[in-house]
């Protein structure tokens, strides 16, 4: 009895102080629709808790890495062969970098499905294709930081793609190279960019992306609107089962890391030919392999602008689909669902495609 | 004598409760390990060459690096040579000979030490480690005794 009074009397302090009961009596009626695609409802916390495993295990490797041209690639090497638990830390950190970009594209995708960016959610969407670009900027920038030949090459090749964008391309490229090459400069720069301002910027975006999804609750596809669905709570039943799949997210990562420790590859050396096989991480080969095909010009644009050009726009247009999307209008509609289609058949062909060449 | 199905229950929860602990030690057990740095391997250095033998001038005295650390090279007032690790006994700050004094300095806390390395005034509870001094030719080397 004299615990539950001094519980009590806790909870009543903390709620005068922070508002507590507003959040529990929140999570209480939070609930989620059980209907046959309610396991999409779960990549957007997988994605979240690989974000988390991102953060711990790179504040991590902060305590041993050196972000200079000299020291870089030493001392990612210093944690792999040297540090307890060093391989693993790393390999976890390479491994569930590219779980928690597929889990965001698997995420992305059930939501342009599920048509999730139907008004009042328009801000949710646009949210989300924000983390979308900072989660390829932060795949981008931490690939460089090993300072090793292919990641070396592959900056070469991905910063003097965007000296290719219209206008402002050459500013772009300057800005992200710290100069005119990759050098050290460029190193410092990404390493700055990787844990410093993306990480600001992402804290910031998550932020309201996760405060709209509580706001407007879990959307329910327009094919089952306005039926009577079971719910489930969301504490603690949801939860739990989001739990289950963290659990069994870690131990595949472990396992992924234990069996294919990620490799660190020859230090860079910005005098030597680039290696043969060059390639991006998956998740940019299919920009890498649309723009290999493109021929050098197309009329009197060169091939690698137009493609930028066309990716520029598609991002955008992307972005805004929520907008021009009016899915009350059955043939729009459909067009859009035709768009998503389309756009996994491209995404999928050409990242095997480049994969394979 | 509980019932059969809270016998379960409580079989259930004693499993579920391990497998939590055991995933929770499987995770924070690498990320301690992982926090303490390894040993880094030091090349021991028996001896090293500190100077040449006409850089010095009597009542004189200059740093040189042995291995990773720092080491004093003292030329006495009566021409003799001598070394001593550089790094003062009470709080690691690195010592200078002082002509005027011709004494061993720690400007950190003024901390003495003479010319044999013993702590004679201020904090430094103990006395500098002192080395061997050999004149190979022109070369004054240093080692450890």
């Amino acid at each position: 009895m004299r615990v539950e009074l001094r519980v009590e009397a806790w909870r009543a302090w903390l709620d005068e102080r922070l508002g507590t009961d507003a959040v529990r009596e929140f999570l209480r009626r939070k609930a989620v629709p059980i209907h046959r695609h309610t396991i999409w409802y779960y990549f957007g916390g997988m994605t979240l808790f690989l974000f988390v495993v991102q953060v711990v295990t790179g504040a991590l490797l902060l305590l041993y890495y050196r972000p200079s041209a000299e020291a870089a690639f030493e001392s990612v090497q210093f944690i792999m062969t040297e540090v307890e638990f060093g391989w693993l830390v790393r390999s976890i950190h390479s491994w569930s970098a590219n779980l928690m970009i597929a889990t965001l594209f698997i995420h992305m995708f059930s939501a342009y499905f599920m048509k999730a960016y139907r008004p009042p959610r328009e801000l949710t969407w646009v949210s989300g294709t924000f983390l979308l670009l900072l989660a390829l900027a932060f795949g981008f920038s931490g690939y460089l930081l090993p300072w090793n030949k292919l990641a070396f090459f592959a900056t070469k090749v991905g910063t003097d793609i965007a000296g290719d964008v219209p206008l402002v391309g050459r500013f772009l490229l300057r800005f992200l190279r710290g100069g005119e090459e990759v050098t050290g400069a460029t190193l410092t720069r990404f390493f700055g960019f990787h844990v410093a301002i993306l990480p600001g910027m992402t804290t910031i975006v998550l932020a309201l992306h996760l405060i709209l999804v509580q706001k407007h609750g879990m959307s329910v596809p327009p094919s089952l609107e306005g039926k009577s669905l079971r719910k489930m709570p969301f504490f603690p039943n949801f939860l739990l089962r989001d739990l289950i799949g963290w659990v069994l997210a870690i131990g595949a990562l472990a396992a992924l890391a234990a069996l294919f420790p990620w490799g660190l590859g020859e230090k860079a050396d910005p005098f030597a030919p680039a290696p043969a096989g060059i390639k991006p991480e998956w998740y940019f080969l299919f920009m890498f392999q649309t723009l290999r095909l493109l021929p050098a010009k197309v009329g009197i644009v060169e091939g690698e602008v137009l493609g930028v050009t066309i990716f520029l726009l598609g991002g955008i247009f992307w972005m805004l689909v929520p907008f021009l999307d009016k899915p009350a209008s059955g043939r729009r509609s459909r067009f859009f669902t035709g768009v998503g289609v389309f756009l996994v058949l491209y995404l999928v062909i050409m990242t095997i495609w480049g994969y394979l060449v | 004598m509980p019932s059969w199905s809270e016998q379960r229950r409580k079989l259930l929860n004693i499993l579920l409760g391990t497998s939590v602990g055991a995933t929770l030690v499987a995770i924070f057990y690498p990320i301690l390990k992982f926090m303490i740095p390894p040993e880094v391997i030091e090349a021991t250095q028996a001896s090293v060459v500190a100077g040449r033998v006409n850089e010095l001038p009597p009542n004189s005295g200059k740093i040189f690096k042995f291995g990773n650390k720092p080491g004093l090279l003292v030329r006495t007032p009566t021409g003799e040579y001598k070394a001593f690790s550089a790094v003062c006994t009470h709080l690691d700050c690195i010592v200078q000979y002082r002509p005027d004094m011709r004494l061993i300095w720690c400007a950190c806390h003024n901390g003495q030490y003479n010319l044999s390395g013993k702590n004679i005034a201020g904090p430094p509870p103990r006395p500098l480690e002192e080395y061997v001094v050999n004149i190979r030719g022109e070369e004054i080397v240093v080692s450890k005794a």
